[in-house]
């Protein structure tokens, strides 16, 4: 008679058992939120009867999706509960959520004042005034800037050398390895030129926009998804893999643009991928050589983003790591840290954030590696202040362990 | 009305607890009777709460039936002013499909169907199709013509309990689960009724110089029992619940009346009926849904809304229609749904027995006029009918939802407002002050401790399928496999029997069962399996 059940975010498949709830770092640190299941499948059915039923507490969702992963019956419940904050969401703090989710706009303005940007966001009297004004959690450390981009970084000193290569992709780099951090697009750059890959900028790339969906900014969300889905088409018209640093970008632009703002982006989703799938699929493909520094030695603790256990690629990093031969990994326990992206730097959020994230900031400070591993910026940003612990991408960790030059030598 | 009267003696006596006894319990104690209301099982057990829950318009019966048409419209209207939070105005539409121009029901009937509404006093008007789904996105796309009437949805639990409650506020006694065994007749006088409670196996007399046959299909029988014979048959309706609204507007077929043509969006979820057998007597207590049935409903629901070719299907269910046989047209749709209202004094020459039959959920309260009129006339009471005007409990805000007020707490959550759409102002006697009254026991339907109190303390809930048809517990997309453990808990423990637990969920379990069996495929099947296997193993456990 009837096949499927066929809705938005698989809607109906949902059997009401509450799995989802068990997982939500929120529900149990913040009795204001009424969890996935509440705020997913059983608030939907009453949004669907009347959009009164639509509860501003949902603002409390962080999107870390852990209720998604832990579905057995793959109801999108994360998508649902962003999908209804940008259809019946007010926006409240218009100007803090504005300046937080338009990276790209801010950005820029910061890093042409990084220093004074840097030192006025680190004083007490400034965060204080914009944790009255604007909401933002003056216990926060602020993210630096940084005063040279990685772009124009590397249009002076990478672009005119990258024709060269063997093979070639696109890097989609990212607002934080723009403006906050360009070592991290540097030794992204070194590490795939050592491996024989030629890395070229996308035809101007904008931020992904997950800030922007979580802030309710649909429109300007949709425009960038457009371009980006644009841009990308176009690397991978002329053969090229995108390849990423930041686990929720790419989960932004592989699965949030067709299911969040309904941009298609089915031609190139399948070729945006993280980097280190991307090394670890070249590897077994025994298209690439790796040779370690011989006297290389760490001890790292391996935190997954949240996101990261969304696209469930977590043991590609996990095994990566584990090749370098002076490394002694600690693969921590599965915790949100809370940060949320812009959700910890929020006025309201900061104390859940930091309830979120203790069990994690316990067990970092129980395995006291030398620095923590993880893919995510903001989970950085999060670890780092409240832990202490430094925190390093994989790439970057891969570029202090890789002989560069002889990695070079043999994929020449 | 009378004074002096002894607790088993009344005014009026009515047997059924059905929308007709309940609407005409209501009207005569509102206009200063004594009254006793007896329900064999719970109110709304019958045909009450087994039906579309459409607030009609009239227009499916403006062609050929215009005076029915003319009722539902009116009754419409005061239902929209006295029972807010029982109805909700979706407005509706007659679709018409490309295949319906070939068996004769195309524009030229559409333009015949409009007149009949103007002329019955509905305001039909034709809209363009691309408005049509504009207005309900949801509607099959191919049509060629819709015309807007305003149709709505009825909760008819709901309203049932409110007529009940609002004549137990003016005096009425109620007592359900009671089965009239026999009447107190002397002469050719029904003077009372010998009752026995099914629940605690009492039996007993109650007096009344009047008493009201509102039994539905049941009236039969009771008329029987009386002495008297009213020729009714029953007409089987089968539906089907989807697991939550799929269209906001009701949807019909502009064509004569047929099976599976309308559409209703009731509370949470969406409803397709229905269907027309002929069914014997015996098979009224026990109804179940057919394999064809279903088939039938599923395919005449995709004409009018494709996408329920992929909606999941919570369970079926059928009611049976009280139609007075006046011929023997085997499928029951030429009757008119007329009320029928017979003094068997004048009929039969049975002294102070009144049967008020036929009709349908739309026009109980006239059906309840003119028992009461009949009544009054009886008792030589002049008291004239207020229930036209006079809103029921829970019915006086104009918006329900932002003029009732509610405390506001910390971590509020929906269940608070949804009570507020099902209870109306009737929420003020739910207690949301404590943490415990504020959790959430059944989470598809957004049911809280507090509301099971309330429905317990005030409207006469014993079970928790009398608690589902006061609340909604149990109805949402689990059918009780998540909640009816804590259902159950915080039923009995209101109940002041918390020993009864596991009896009340074992009740409830197995009635859920039947309807889902029916459409067991899918996930509603994986429901099923989910349900078993968490009833199954707490049961291992013990």
């Amino acid at each position: 008679m009837q096949e499927h059940s066929i809705s938005a975010n698989n809607f109906e498949q949902c059997q009401k058992c509450a799995i989802c709830t068990t997982v939500c770092p929120v529900l149990a640190n913040n009795e204001l939120y009424p969890g996935p299941k509440q705020a997913g499948p059983d608030g939907e059915r009453y949004r669907m009867k009347n959009p009164v039923f639509y509860q501003e507490t949902l603002k409390y969702c962080m999107n870390c999706k852990r209720c998604e992963v832990a579905c057995p019956s793959g109801v999108k419940i994360g998508d649902m509960i962003q999908s209804a904050k940008l259809e019946y969401g007010k926006r409240s703090h218009i100007i803090r959520d504005t300046t937080l989710a338009s990276t790209d706009l801010v950005g820029p303005m910061a890093s042409a004042f990084a220093p004074v940007a840097n030192l006025a966001l680190s004083m007490k009297p400034v965060k204080a005034v914009l944790d009255a004004t604007i909401g933002v959690s003056k216990h926060r450390t602020m993210p630096k800037y940084s005063s040279q981009t990685f772009e124009s970084w590397f249009k002076k000193n990478a672009a005119a050398k990258q024709d060269g290569f063997r093979n070639h992709i696109s890097y989609y780099h990212g607002c934080y390895a723009n403006f906050n951090y360009p070592q991290l697009g540097k030794d992204f750059v070194a590490v795939m030129n050592a491996l024989g890959y030629g890395v070229h900028l996308l035809d101007k790339e904008e931020c992904c926009g997950v800030a922007m969906i979580s802030a309710g900014m649909k429109k300007q969300a949709t425009k960038k998804a457009q371009h980006n889905v644009k841009v990308i088409g176009e690397a991978v018209a002329a053969g090229r893999k995108v390849v990423t640093v930041s686990t929720s970008c790419t989960l932004t632009i592989r699965d949030e643009y067709p299911h969040l703002l309904g941009v298609d982006n089915s031609a190139v989703r399948d070729n945006v991928v993280l980097v280190e799938k991307f090394l670890w699929q070249a590897l077994s493909a025994e298209n690439v050589k790796l040779v370690w520094k011989e006297d290389y030695k760490a001890r790292a603790a391996y935190h997954v983003p949240c996101h990261q256990e969304v696209l469930g690629w977590s043991n590609f990093t996990i095994e990566l790591l584990q090749m370098i031969p002076g490394m002694e990994l600690t693969v921590l326990d599965s915790h949100c840290c809370g940060i949320g992206g812009t959700y910890g730097f929020k006025k309201e959020n900061y104390e859940t954030s930091q309830k979120i994230g203790q069990p994690l900031f316990d067990s970092i400070k129980a395995a006291d590696p030398d620095f923590v591993a993880c893919e995510c910026e903001t989970c950085k940003w999060q670890i780092e202040m409240s832990t202490g612990y430094a925190v390093k991408n994989p790439i970057s960790i891969l570029a202090e362990a890789l002989d560069l030059e002889k990695t070079m030598e043999a994929n020449r | 009305m009378a004074n002096n009267l002894k607790d088993n003696e009344f005014d009026v006596i009515i047997v059924g607890g059905g929308i007709t006894g309940a609407g005409t319990a209501r009207d005569c104690s509102l206009r200063g009777l004594r009254v006793l209301l007896i329900e064999r099982n719970d109110i709304a057990d019958g045909a009450t709460g087994r039906n579309h829950g459409l607030l009609h318009s009239g227009a499916r019966y403006a062609v050929k039936d215009s005076e029915s048409a003319t009722e539902c419209i009116k009754e419409n209207m005061i239902l929209r002013n006295i029972a807010r939070n029982c109805v909700e105005d979706t407005q509706g539409l007659f679709i018409t499909l490309p295949e319906d121009a070939e068996t004769g029901f195309g524009l030229d009937y559409q333009k015949k169907f409009i007149d009949a509404c103007i002329a019955a006093g509905i305001s039909a008007k034709a809209i363009d199709p691309k408005d049509a789904i504009r207005m309900e996105p949801s509607v099959n796309p191919t049509l060629i013509g819709a015309v807007q009437v305003p149709d709505g949805s009825v909760d008819p639990f709901r309203l049932c309990s409110a007529n009940v409650l609002d004549a137990k506020l003016h005096g009425a006694k109620v007592i359900t689960y009671t089965e009239v065994t026999e009447f107190v007749k002397e002469d050719n006088t029904i003077k009372g009724v010998k009752v026995h409670n099914k629940k605690t196996g009492e039996d007993a007399v109650y007096y009344a110089p009047v008493t009201v046959n509102a039994a539905g299909i049941w009236g039969h029988s009771i008329a029987e029992m009386a002495g008297v014979h009213v020729g009714m048959y029953p007409a089987k309706g089968a539906l089907l619940v989807f697991g939550h609204r799929v269209n906001n507007v009701v949807i019909n077929r502009c064509r004569k009346s047929a099976d599976g043509d309308i559409l209703v969006p009731g509370d949470t979820v969406t409803v397709i009926g229905t269907t027309s057998t002929k069914v014997p007597f015996e098979e009224c207590d026990n109804m179940s849904v057919t394999r064809e049935e279903v088939e039938l409903l599923l395919r005449e629901g995709c004409a009018l809304c494709p996408s329920l070719a992929n909606t999941r299907i919570l369970r079926a269910y059928a009611g049976v229609r009280p139609l007075v046989a006046s011929d023997d047209d085997p499928t029951g749709r030429s009757i008119s749904r007329g009320i029928v209202c017979l003094d068997h004094e004048t009929r039969d020459g049975i002294k102070g027995f009144i049967t008020i039959t036929g009709g349908k959920l739309m026009t109980y309260r006239l059906m309840a006029e003119w028992a009461t009129d009949a009544v009054c006339r009886k008792l030589a009471v002049a008291e004239q009918c207020k229930t036209a005007v006079t809103p029921l409990p829970g019915s006086e805000p104009k918006d329900q939802y932002s003029e009732v007020k509610i405390p506001q707490f910390a971590g509020a959550n929906l269940g608070m407002k949804a009570s507020i759409g099902r209870q109306g102002s009737m929420v003020r006697k739910i207690d949301f002050t404590n943490a415990e009254d504020r959790e959430l026991v059944c989470e598809c339907e957004q049911v809280t401790v507090g509301e099971i109190r309330y429905a317990v303390n005030e409207l006469g809930v014993t079970s928790l399928r009398d608690l589902r048809r006061r609340t909604r517990v149990g109805m949402g997309t689990c059918q009780g496999a998540f909640c009816i453990g804590k259902a159950a808990a915080a039923l009995a423990a209101a109940l002041g029997k918390p020993e009864m637990a596991d009896q009340l969920a074992a009740d409830y379990l197995n009635e859920r069962w039947k309807g889902m069996s029916a459409v067991g495929w899918g996930d509603t099947l994986r429901e099923m399996e989910y349900l078993q296997r968490v009833y199954k193993s707490s049961n291992e456990s013990k």
